[in-house]
């Protein structure tokens, strides 16, 4: 019998606790951020290490679909007090971290990254049954993400842990998020609007997109200013729909593709799509790709003397 | 002003279009026009702004929240900015609001962009008569305004 003890790749694990013991002594770094168990041992949680005694409390496995670059923004001003941090990332975590170093929030030797070799992760934890490890991962419990990933072996980083993998991601972007996407645009715009409506109208403003986003780090969120008021603050449609089309605006050509916004939605508004549509669109108007290489700055706060449009008359 | 709207048919619609202008070209060619002693339809309210490059998307936003049935949005030519890059950021932002909008099934005949100098009075006459002409035939922006009766 599968259990969750079993499944645990204990090679990653062990290597990873004896690299984050190894800094905790020498003092290199305050703080390991990483993944632990919760106390029924279903679901892992963030923990932060301060102690080499405590890095057993470190695990790695493909319920680790959270994305901690969250930790090194200045949301958590807390955890940035407890001094130099080193962080246990996935590739597609490594992508925030390198578009918050592009936009200054913080710098490349500020943080020690441990980049972990990841085979996908389950979107959903509660969908995962124990008796998977990284190599049976069933495709249909993993994100979109995973299916298109092409940092499986972490791009930037201080120590790689894991065996390279050899996956090769698709030419074209697959799988459900874009299926979806290609979907909607083959439909008139009324059928669209009518799509999105009935998404936004559920939002009840929890903003948890924001809370959970590590690009929107914003000391003072639009959202929340009211002289004047540009977004209702109350769960209005009209609203609704007016906070929807910022926070994804304010994300192009800066979102990695984490889907923490929409993991986090409470009421399941499918935030990847309009998030990936417009990273599509950054990508064929700008030719930019968000989170691989810190030294290019963001899209949208540089131009290009060149750029093409045909609607502007 | 309730009883009006409602008595409003839609044969008899006039649009409220609402025009984003930049301060150094557009308004000045609108100006232009003014001086010149162009007629043009009414229905145009126009905003001035220092520059394309102040332009929020929220603007335009606020404005079909508020009733707008259209919106234009204009500046200088590339390379006219008279803050020298002010509209090549405009006009990226542009491209990626313009695609969102689509995206979410806003009809892309209520929302224009152009570019409009000072000296082109004949062009932003010309502009806004098509633009309220279009609006006109499409009727209220129903599906917006829409969202406020909700």
């Amino acid at each position: 019998m599968w259990s969750i003890k079993d499944c645990v790749n204990d090679n990653m694990e062990n290597t990873l606790r004896q690299k984050a013991k190894e800094l905790l002594e020498k003092g290199d770094v305050k703080v390991v951020i990483g993944y632990g168990w919760n106390k029924r041992k279903t679901r892992v949680t963030p923990v932060f290490i301060t102690k080499p005694e405590d890095v057993e409390k470190l695990v790695f496995n493909p319920l680790c679909v959270n994305n901690l670059s969250l930790y090194l923004t200045r949301k958590f001003a807390d955890i940035k007090a407890l001094g130099k941090p080193a962080i246990v990332a996935k590739g597609c975590d490594i992508k925030t971290i390198t578009v918050l170093i592009s936009e200054s929030q913080l710098k490349r030797e500020d943080v020690i990254i441990l980049g972990m070799v990841c085979n996908g992760v389950v979107y959903k934890q509660e969908l995962w049954k124990s008796g998977t490890d990284f190599k049976s991962v069933p495709t249909e419990i993993m994100p979109t993400k995973c299916h298109n990933c092409d940092v499986r072996n972490p791009h930037i980083v201080d120590f790689v842990v894991g065996e390279k993998s050899d996956f090769k991601a698709p030419d074209e972007p697959a799988g459900m998020v874009f299926d979806k996407i290609k979907d909607l645009d083959k439909k008139t715009s009324k059928e669209r609007w009518d799509f999105w409506i009935e998404h936004f109208n559920r939002c009840i403003k929890c903003y948890a997109c924001r809370q959970i986003c590590p690009l929107c780090y914003c000391e003072r969120c639009i959202a929340e200013k009211n002289m004047p008021q540009w977004i209702e603050t109350s769960a209005h449609p009209r609203g609704n729909l007016a906070w929807n089309l910022k926070r994804a605006l304010d994300l192009a050509g800066r979102c990695t593709f984490c889907g923490e916004c929409e993991r986090a939605c409470p009421v399941n508004i499918p935030l990847n799509l309009v998030n990936q549509k417009l990273a599509l669109v950054v990508k064929n108007a700008f030719g930019h790709k968000a989170g691989y290489d810190e030294k290019v700055h963001p899209p949208m706060i540089v131009f290009n003397m060149e750029d093409q449009e045909d609607f502007i008359k | 002003m309730v009883g009006h709207i409602q008595h409003t048919q839609t044969d008899s619609f006039e649009p409220k279009i609402v025009a984003f202008v930049c301060n150094w070209c557009t308004y000045a060619g609108a100006d232009l026009a003014g001086t010149s002693r162009m007629e043009y339809k009414p229905h145009v309210r126009i905003i001035k702004l220092p520059c394309t490059g102040r332009i929020d998307p929220l603007f335009i936003i606020k404005a079909f929240e508020k009733g707008a049935d259209g919106v234009l949005v204009s500046g200088c030519h590339p390379g006219d900015c008279h803050y020298t890059t002010g509209n090549y950021h405009a006009r990226r932002r542009w491209i990626a609001f313009k695609s969102l909008l689509e995206f979410t099934g806003i009809d892309m005949k209520r929302l224009h962009f152009s570019w409009v100098s000072a000296s082109e009075a004949i062009k932003w006459v010309d502009l806004v008569n098509n633009i309220t002409d279009e609006v006109k035939k499409l009727g209220p922006f129903v599906e917006y305004k829409g969202l406020c009766e909700r």
